[in-house]
């Protein structure tokens, strides 16, 4: 299946919402034209290098710069002692009970975590400012790491921040226990499982970078990034490095990916900044590839114990999760919310469960931090739910698909509050469940699978209907969850006097082609040609206010801003054409970019006549300004709920733990598709990531805090015969609670997929009685599931007696 | 660190520059001429964003220094397109949404030029095989594939699709 780009040109003004038009940001990026932040060169330009802890725990007794500071073209080396300005690292969510310990842009007395930034050096050029970093001498203590997040609760356990009594980050806990226990005493089925889900590691493609250049004449700061969100940064430096928020402009030019390790202020960012105001000269930074596995944040590392309760016939009567969260050393700037708030309100995925509970420790441990990657809590909420759903459809004797199906809110039931503290907007799971099947050949395929185990082959299919909650807004709920910001969002809408218009947004898109989607609903909302339309976003300089692009909150949150602020660009052009036209505004029409007279169609004025009246001025309303230009903060009620159906088939040999993909099909209702073409290509992105996390991705620590895979060689990022091919469909549910009716897609692939193909391996291995495997399954893992089985069944099953071959299956 | 004057010929245009050893072909490109368009991934030869033609064929920028190519034919993505438009491998690639943030593209397109001229006709898995060494963070790959059998599709016998190196098929 494939949906056919089309070209600008070609797009009827009537359907340019909805268009598979070609995205507009791709000729720069397909020439070489387009400019990432490294690509950037500005006049008497300085390089900046940090060194960085090589150790996971320790305390610093000296360091030695002298040498460093002697070598040709090195300017200057700093170390935290230097540091003049707070030049603390803030979080931007707060918990009950969160402990919140100094996390310092240069750290003084000890290092935490591998990769902490004890020393920077500026040079003449990138080349010495790396040699600088070596001849800086660090006399490191090594002391004893804590890295597992279960073993960090012990009492005897290192503590990672001295001044607290232990390395409990917070405790955290919802739903009704007490319910939830009598339900779990009452039920007629059960099932449990042990899971992890692993850390992993973002590795956008292009590592972050930062070019700061200070301004002594005039106090300003301008700042290029590799950023998510350069409002926030300009919202944060202030407090670190003592430049007031009006003097700083950062901008975030290309952005190489990001999925939400974008999102922080690091302390590398301010630091260029800072380094910057002390040389008095432009300082720019570009991370190596290592330096991006021992800064960029981590994501995931939950441990978690998962049950689900179930009555005679299948029905779901409750579900308990007890999960210990990897914080990493320092609190980074989502980090509280992710376990969480993030988390445990999506434990009901899209299934009707009287009684939930969950409780959530958070630990501090000598690793790099952990905060936002692709879906962030979501999929971890969701790969709980779904194994759980497998499993209890294992125990109660039914089909995983017959399964859901009987344990799905009704259709009829939305709004739809969930006894987690969310209130899911819309949805309609049945259809999207039953497009899924269709794509399979469910009943075929259930047949294939006996004949094949009849010849000692085993496929196994997956499902994961997933859930996830987005649009990351609703200040006022944001904040009753511990936001340290609004949440809403900015757009401003400018016609200029030539009817062309430039809209602002304060999302900052990275590779997701907002330009393009953005201006689709522009031109949509103002009724003029899709190429009259221009989209501005990251620069805080151009526009003046916004949150940025993480959580799938462009399209809901930042859509609407700008929907709105057309919306009232329109309103105001209609007073214009309703005082013109000598008729009420109540009488005028708009429609196709035109304003008329209701019933009087010939007495018109299109929106771009209007805009020139706007401006000219001479004949507007009593007391109206001129010009036509109108903002929006834009502040939904609510989260966004999209949903969907993803399933894997996979084919499984128990003998060498190979598994290979024979398909993948998504279903997604992400509510109408601005442009189905880049939803495709979200999809395709998010289940990439997803598969990778389920078969290959983890990040290792050894038990003195040192990152095993630590480079592209040790992490497997998935190349491209490491990805299925995938099948997509959709459903269309819209959202009532923004303009557009949009949920949002960024994410959705990443939090369907693991488990999709996580239950497909272990349906495989069902005769096996395998019940589970944590991630990611590598063959040697599959292999040793099915033969830890065979033993614990003690080898009863014909084919899972392996012991003879164990040698052979086990090398691969 | 001994400096060196050397000859590179980017895209069809001669220039002469003086490097250290050390000087990473990569930078040399990126920084000293400007051929921003080459990007660095990993500096390891993993990802394969910095991938560019020397002498007509793909490697990795990455590891080789300036000096090894001292004298030879460099493409990089600034060479593809021909007085304005576009070649094969651009125009799949945007008309079949096989980019996203757009790091991986320009290492994509060289190397999926680097197949195609010596395979015109590539099936799907001979694609995936040859973009091994070129990670993409984004796409999920599914329509790097696609955009790459477009370009097969558009070649018209195009032999020099890699950009105007003379690699001719068989040589
Ligand atoms: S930068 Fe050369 S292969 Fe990654
Ligand atoms: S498009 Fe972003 S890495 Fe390939």
């Amino acid at each position: 299946m494939g949906i056919e780009t089309i070209e600008s040109k070609d797009i009827d003004a009537e359907a340019v919402l909805g268009s598979a038009v070609e995205r507009r940001e791709d000729p720069a990026l397909i020439t070489g034209e387009a400019e990432y932040t490294d690509d950037i060169q500005r006049p008497n330009m300085t390089h900046m290098a940090v060194v960085r802890s090589q150790y996971g725990h320790a305390t610093i007794e000296g360091i030695d710069t002298s040498a460093a500071e002697e070598l040709d073209g090195v300017l200057a080396v700093y170390t935290g002692e230097d540091v003049d300005v707070p030049g603390m690292i803030p979080t931007g969510w707060q918990l009950p009970s969160l402990k919140n310990p100094d996390r310092p842009m240069l750290a003084t007395d000890r290092v935490r975590h591998v990769g902490e930034a004890v020393a920077v050096v500026v040079a003449e050029d990138r080349y010495t400012a790396k040699d600088g970093v070596d001849l800086v001498d660090v006399d490191y203590d090594r002391q004893d790491a804590t890295v597992d997040q279960s073993d960090a609760l012990d009492d005897d356990a290192p503590r990672v921040h001295e001044e607290f009594d232990d390395n409990v980050a917070f405790d955290f806990e919802l739903g009704d226990e007490d319910a939830t226990n009598d339900a779990f005493e009452n039920a007629a089925h059960t099932a449990e499982v042990d899971l992890e889900n692993q850390r992993v590691i973002p590795n956008a493609m292009e590592p972050r970078a930062a070019l700061a250049e200070y301004k002594p004449s005039s106090g300003d700061l301008e700042l290029d990034l590799t950023t998510q969100n350069p409002h926030l940064h300009r919202l944060l430096l202030p407090g670190v490095i003592d430049v007031p928020e009006h003097k700083i402009h950062v901008r975030a030019p290309e952005v190489g990916g990001g999925f939400g390790s974008k999102s922080p202020l690091y302390p590398d960012e301010a630091l260029a900044s800072w380094c910057s105001m002390q040389v008095e000269r432009p300082v720019k930074w570009t991370a190596t590839r290592s330096e991006t596995y021992q800064t960029d944040a981590q994501a995931r590392a939950h441990q978690t114990t998962g049950e689900i309760a179930m009555d005679e016939d299948g029905t779901i009567t409750a579900v308990r999760v007890n999960t210990i969260a990897n914080i990493g050393a320092y609190l980074s700037i989502f980090a509280a919310a992710i376990p969480t708030v993030l988390y445990a309100p999506l434990l009901s995925g899209q299934y009707e469960i009287p009684s939930i509970y969950c409780n959530v420790v958070g630990s501090f441990t000598n690793t790099v931090p952990v905060d936002l990657y692709r879906g962030a809590g979501r999929p971890e909420a969701l790969f709980v739910v779904e194994r759980l759903i497998d499993l209890g459809a294992r125990e109660v004797g039914m089909d995983p698909a017959e399964f859901r199906r009987h344990n799905f809110i009704g259709s009829d039931d939305f709004p739809y509050e969930t006894p987690v503290a969310v209130t899911y907007d819309s949805g309609d799971y049945e259809p999207a469940l039953d497009k899924a099947l269709d794509l399979l050949d469910y009943d075929d395929l259930r047949e294939r699978q006996e004949e094949l185990r009849d010849e000692g082959r085993y496929l196994g299919v997956g499902f994961s209907s997933y859930i996830e909650a987005c649009g990351l807004a609703p200040s006022k709920i944001a904040g009753s969850l511990g936001a340290q910001a609004g949440l809403w969002e900015n757009g401003l809408v400018r016609m200029h006097p030539g009817g062309k218009v430039t809209a602002f947004c304060g999302t900052s898109g990275h590779g997701q082609g907002h330009k393009t989607t953005y201006a689709q609903i522009v031109a949509d909302e103002l009724g003029v040609p899709y190429d009259d339309v221009e989209i501005v976003e990251s620069d805080t300089d151009e526009v003046p206010e916004g949150r940025g692009t993480y959580g799938s909150r462009s399209a809901a949150v930042g859509g609407s801003a700008l929907s709105t602020s057309a919306g009232k660009v329109v309103e105001k052009a209609r007073k214009i054409a309703a005082h013109q036209l000598e008729a009420d505004e109540a009488d005028i029409d708009f429609s196709g970019g035109e304003f008329s007279v209701s019933g009087a169609p010939d007495r018109s004025m299109t929106i771009q006549e209007v805009t020139q009246q706007a401006y000219l001025a001479q004949d507007l309303p009593e007391g109206m300004e001129p010009g036509l230009e109108e903002t929006a903060f834009y502040d939904p009620e609510n989260f966004v709920f999209p949903f969907g159906t993803h399933a894997a088939v996979v084919e499984v040999d128990p003998e060498s733990g190979e598994i290979e993909f024979e398909n993948y099909v998504a279903v997604d209702d992400v509510g109408p598709q601005i442009n189905p073409k880049i939803v495709e290509g979200q999809i395709h992105g998010g289940v990439a990531q997803g598969v990778g996390q389920a078969l290959y991705e983890v990040a290792e620590y050894d038990d003195n805090g040192s990152l095993v895979t630590g480079s592209m060689q040790d992490y497997t990022v998935p190349k491209a015969e490491h990805v299925p091919h995938m099948e997509t469909d959709h459903t269309e549910t819209p959202s009532p609670h923004n303009p557009l009716g949009v949920k949002g897609v960024g994410e959705a692939g990443t939090i369907a997929a693991p488990q999709a193909v996580v239950n497909a391996v272990v349906d495989a291995l069902e005769p096996f009685g395998v019940d589970h495997i944590d991630m990611p399954l590598t063959n040697e893992s599959v292999w040793q599931a099915v033969n830890d089985s065979a033993v614990a069944d003690g080898g009863t099953t014909d084919e899972a007696s392996r012991d003879d071959d164990a040698d052979a299956g086990g090398a691969n | 660190m001994a400096e060196h004057d050397i000859e590179l010929s980017v895209n069809g245009t001669a220039h002469e520059l003086s490097v250290d050893s050390r000087t990473l072909l990569v930078h040399a490109l990126r920084d000293e001429l400007g051929y921003t368009g080459t990007n660095v991934g990993c500096e390891s030869s993993t990802c394969g964003a910095c991938t560019i033609h020397l002498d007509g064929e793909a490697v990795k920028s990455c590891t080789l220094l300036a000096v090894q190519a001292d004298g030879r034919e460099v493409t990089t993505v600034e060479g593809l397109a021909e007085d304005g438009t576009y070649a094969p491998i651009q125009e799949g690639f945007q008309k079949e949404h096989g980019l996203q943030c757009g790091f991986c593209t320009p290492g994509m397109m060289l190397a999926a030029n680097d197949l195609l001229a010596r395979n015109p006709d590539p099936s799907e898995e001979e694609i995936r095989e040859a973009i091994e060494g070129n990670l993409c963070r984004c796409t999920g790959y599914q329509n790097i594939v696609n955009a790459v059998e477009y370009a097969a599709d558009h070649m018209d016998q195009e032999v020099a699709a890699d950009g105007g190196s003379d690699r001719v098929e068989g040589e």
